[in-house]
């Protein structure tokens, strides 16, 4: 077995586990816990008038039911604002149970604990809660006119307005040869993990101890906010997040009211305490993300490039801002994508609905920067009458003009500064990929055969690996298994594999030997947590510069052995050697046992490095100036700024003549995250992520009625990809490193999602000649769009102009 | 109120005589996982849709969340522990399938694709691309985006094949003739490293990079 791991498409560590049924998820955990369940609120918005929990006090088996004047101290404080930001004038936060009024259906007004969860659900039915109905906000345009208000002590829905400008917009504009007028909007969506929420806490009462176990992306900060809420030595309770059943940004949010309220209770009771989020709990008691409406105006010279850009759009936050503005600061730093902006001007006003929270889902405000950007540059080609790419070509920052500084403030407090990439090679990788040039061939056949399709195409640029910091611990264990620790989480990213590749490589070890635990406050303390496609930069980094440490101490306690010199050694498969002279070598485990010396011995190997058998200097200390025991050492890597990874995509659907289905053809990704530490594990991310941006352009939104009720509130109704709605992906990749770490990687997760709206939305336009200007797109919107637009190439080809009567009757339309 | 009543069942699961007192609104899933601790079956939904609580009933795939555990009173039931073969080690071909092509992320959705696949290939070992999409489109799985899974199942099917295993239970012979060992030492699958996920070996598809 090589250890050289780095790079290799190798199967994942975590796999078999998986595969046997034998991961550990939250249920899984505390079978014999009590059960928690929440009554929520049925209403968008109302004052909470009454509640009658007489009715449950004789349901067998309740344990306690609480409400909001049960909450002692802090825990009945507003839950923390996570991100400030300066133009975040009117932040508002909920409280762990509903204090005087519910601003959205689905926030939690009691608890109930009872010995099962079942009959905790039984008394929650029996608690009769009475409300003063109150006019509900919903949608931006009912926000932003603010007849009605969210928060009663406010005059507006306006949580915040933020302008940031590069350059002289107005002057540009006015100097422009063009210029248009565009409004783009995007839908709710949500991240929509197959495993729910959910938390299980244990306290200890002979130690003084609380073990949490949460469904979560950061388990250190949920320990933060405890450990503050409740006053409790941060040592004094450790958070573990188990196995995760998938993300995507909806975890990273916290703490859930359900995150303070279970560990108090089981404090409070002196009991194990868990509460598994159920499906219709998720969709109303979560968060949601997208939700966006922009209006852009543009101006451009005859070869379409872009002069000027001014952009206001208006984002709907929800019913409470915990995680600040970071979706709208996104969508407004990375709405230039791969193009210079000389005059850039980007104004957003982050509403208050009486709606659920919005906090980051996949993409976390791109997939709107990218609609709106893209979508422009599509209409710029559109008018001039100028092929999509090469509208895009003109536009690009070049190879040679990096570091590209793009004068904006990112989502971590630090300039956007774009640090590699190359745009014209990767839109060059793509039309091969795609086969763009021979694409009208394509259509003509098509069209022989009565068939309508499209193409049309997407790119970004991402932000990743933001800071503030990740670290790692690595440890040679005197058996010669290699424990890696870092604190961020793990939600399917295969860091099990990934970051024991790193270790592999940089150590010099058989990946065997080495296990990686993630997200587990009692290795590792320090951290921030998994979420912009930071986990491979961040920790991937601090454990690579761990590791370098831990070789280097290793050469140098061999060299003492080996009475060499610590640069003459080399370590491979776990041996240190010195270099050109094979035969003399030390096992890296006895090179832990030496670097520890002894006293007590339990074993043959551990005699070699007792106080009589230890080679020294008697003048040395045993344990010398600036050395510690042990095969060990930790790291920290903190960034400068964000690393920026890019890519492009393009599409080719076909609509149904008939039904107005769309139908993804051949999907086609170019993708640069700088070098890959496991080329299988960045191709998954990248199909997920596919498979969510089609889900985003075609099925996914949540569906509130003016009331403020979701009707689509479960599996049955918000409609999510199958096997059969996603095509096959194919993929190129591009490795430009990125020079600010000293692996050279960028993040991949969440790239695959990012242009999958604009991408498919460009080539519906291009197949039917109707202008997209919002996602998603159901079948029956299209047949709308068609039907007000005379020229639309919607119907059956050779039928053009002619109209069709036939309204499919799929209300959501496109269902799986 | 009165303690609940409860039901007396047997449940035959993974080849054993499992005895439970179950109220009668007890959802199989539940029994499953709480009351028998097989926590491999997953519940995603609660509601029938995501497929992730798929076990085998009899030998045919069924969501564990739409039966109550006193309907499978009598009943052979096969959960994803006992597609394991037993020494605990090794892999059914299936899982190994899923592993070679990298066909699970954070796993949750696998137990129930996994469960659906033993039930698909019993039916028609040789399925061909369409219909293997057909056989897995009950299932959600939120993020492998599902070309991998497919590719997964023409690798076990493969497996199964070439002796690597016998065909999955049918609804008719009893239902836990899923115990194979499977033979040591077979080697990993190459990956396809710029590609759609399928093993090199088996991608006709073309689904490759211009490179
Ligand atoms: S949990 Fe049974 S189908 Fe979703
Ligand atoms: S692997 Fe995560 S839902 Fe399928």
């Amino acid at each position: 077995m090589t250890t050289k791991m780095f790079g290799e498409a190798i199967s994942r560590r975590e796999d078999p586990r998986l595969l046997r049924g034998d991961g550990r998820y939250l249920d899984d955990l505390g079978h014999d816990a009590y059960a928690a369940a929440f009554v929520r609120s049925p209403h968008a918005h109302a004052r909470v008038n009454e509640i009658d929990v007489s009715g449950a006090l004789d349901v067998d088996g309740l344990v306690a039911i609480y409400t909001y004047d049960d909450l002692p101290g802090r825990l009945g404080d507003p839950l923390p604002l996570l991100i400030p930001h300066p133009s975040l004038t009117a932040p508002r936060t909920g409280h762990a149970l509903a204090a005087e009024v519910v601003r959205h259906v689905g926030e939690p007004v009691a608890m109930v604990v009872a010995t099962d969860r079942y009959v905790a659900e039984d008394a929650a039915e029996k608690i009769i809660v009475t409300y003063d109905p109150l006019p509900a906000v919903v949608g931006v345009a009912a926000a932003a006119s603010g007849d009605e208000v969210v928060h009663d002590d406010m005059d507006d829905n306006v949580a915040a307005n933020f302008v940031q400008e590069v350059g002289d917009v107005d002057g540009a504009l006015a100097d422009a040869p063009h210029r248009l007028d565009l409004r783009w909007e995007i839908e709710r969506s949500a991240s929509m993990p197959l495993e729910g929420r959910g938390v299980y806490a244990r306290w200890d009462a002979d130690d003084g101890r609380l073990r949490v176990y949460t469904s979560t992306q950061t388990s250190t900060s949920v320990r933060a906010v405890i450990a503050a809420v409740f006053d409790i030595a941060d040592v004094h309770v450790e958070v573990i997040a188990p196995d995760v059943g998938g993300g995507f940004g909806v975890k990273i949010m916290h703490p859930w009211p359900e995150e303070l309220l279970v560990p108090w209770a089981a404090m409070t009771l002196g009991r194990e305490v868990k509460w598994t989020e159920d499906r219709r709990e998720h969709f109303v008691a979560s968060a949601h993300e997208r939700g966006q409406i922009h209006d852009v105006t543009v101006g451009y010279d005859d070869d379409g490039r872009i002069l000027a850009l001014d952009v206001r759009f208006l984002h709907d936050n929800g019913a409470y801002t915990p995680y600040g503005l970071i979706v709208p600061i996104i969508t407004s730093t990375q709405l230039p994508g791969p193009y210079k902006l000389p005059n850039y001007r980007v104004e957003f006003t982050s509403l208050y609905t009486n709606t659920v929270i919005v906090t980051p889902y996949r993409g976390a405000g791109r997939p709107q920067a990218v609609f709106s950007m893209e979508r422009t540059v599509d209409a710029i080609a559109g008018d001039l009458g100028l092929d999509r790419t090469d509208v895009r070509a003109v536009n690009f920052v070049q190879p040679d003009e990096f570091p590209h500084d793009l004068g904006l403030i990112f989502q971590d407090g630090r300039p956007a500064i774009y640090d590699s990439g190359d745009f014209p090679e990767s839109l060059r990788k793509l039309k091969a990929l795609v086969d763009w040039e021979g694409f009208d061939e394509r259509r003509q056949q098509a069209e022989s055969e009565g068939r309508r399709i499209g193409i049309g195409l997407a790119c970004y640029v991402e932000g990743t690996g933001v800071g503030p910091y990740e670290g790692a611990h690595v440890h040679v264990e005197t058996s010669g298994r290699v424990m890696v620790s870092t604190g961020l989480t793990t939600q399917g990213q295969g860091h099990e594999t990934a970051f024991a590749q790193i270790v592999a490589t940089e150590l010099g070890v058989p990946i065997e030997q080495v296990h990686v635990t993630t997200g587990d406050t009692r290795r590792f303390g320090y951290a921030v947590g998994t979420f912009a496609s930071r986990a491979a930069v961040m920790s991937g980094n601090a454990i690579a510069l761990a590791a370098r440490a831990v070789n280097e101490k290793a050469r140098v306690v061999a060299a003492r052995a080996l009475e060499a010199n610590p640069e003459d050694l080399e370590i491979a498969d776990g041996i240190v050697r010195v270099k050109g002279s094979p035969d003399d070598r030390i096992p890296l485990n006895q090179v832990a046992v030496l670097s520890n010396p002894l006293r007590y011995s339990f074993s043959e190997a551990a005699q070699a490095a007792t106080q009589f058998s230890m080679p020294s200097d008697p003048e040395d200390p045993p344990v010398r100036e600036g050395e510690e025991p042990g095969l060990e050492s930790k790291a920290y890597y903190s960034p400068p700024r964000s690393t920026f990874a890019n890519g492009m995509h393009a599409v080719v659907v076909e609509i149904d003549p008939d039904s107005a289905q769309v139908r993804v053809l051949d999907y086609a990704v170019v993708h640069d995250c700088g070098n890959m530490i496991n080329p299988r594990i960045v191709e998954g991310q990248i199909h997920g992520g596919v498979a969510q941006g089609i889900g985003g352009a075609l099925y996914e939104r949540m569906a509130y009625d003016e009331h403020g009720q979701l009707l689509n509130a479960s599996f049955m109704d918000f409609l999510m990809p199958y096997a059969s709605e996603v095509p096959q992906v194919r993929t190129d990749h591009l490795e430009t490193p990125s020079p600010l770490n000293p692996l050279g990687i960028k993040g991949a997760g969440e790239a695959g999602v990012i242009p999958g709206a604009a991408a498919i939305a460009s080539a519906i336009e291009d197949a039917t000649g109707l202008q997209i200007t919002r996602m998603p797109l159901s079948p029956d919107e299209l047949f709308r769009l068609q039907r007000s637009d005379g020229n639309a190439r919607l119907a059956p080809v050779g039928a053009l102009g002619t109209s069709v009567d036939d309204e499919p009757d799929d209300e959501q339309g496109g269902a799986p | 109120m009165m303690a609940e009543a409860t039901e007396h069942v047997t449940l035959r699961v993974n080849g054993t005589a499992r005895e439970l007192d179950v109220p009668p609104r007890r959802l199989l899933s539940d029994a499953l996982r709480h009351d028998l601790r097989l926590t491999g079956t997953h519940v995603g939904c609660e509601h029938g849709v995501c497929g992730c609580c798929t076990v085998l009933l009899d030998g045919a795939p069924v969501r564990s969340c739409l039966m109550f555990a006193i309907s499978a009173d009598g009943h052979e039931i096969t959960t994803v522990e006992g597609l394991t073969p037993a020494d605990g080690n090794e892999l059914h071909p299936i899982q190994r399938a899923f592993q070679d092509c990298h066909g699970l992320q954070c796993g949750f959705c696998t137990p129930g694709f996994i469960m659906t696949v033993a039930g698909l290939l019993a039916e028609n070992p040789e399925p061909d691309r369409d219909e293997i999409v057909e056989g897995i489109s009950g299932n959600l799985c939120r993020c492998t985006g599902y070309r991998n899974i497919v590719a997964s199942v023409e690798r076990a099917a493969e497996l199964l094949r070439d002796g690597d295993g016998t065909p999955e239970p049918r609804a008719d012979d009893g239902g836990i003739a899923s115990r194979h060992p499977s033979p040591q030492g077979t080697a990993p699958t190459p990956y396809d490293a710029v590609g759609d996920g399928v093993p090199a070996d088996t991608d006709e598809a073309g689904g490759r990079g211009s490179e």
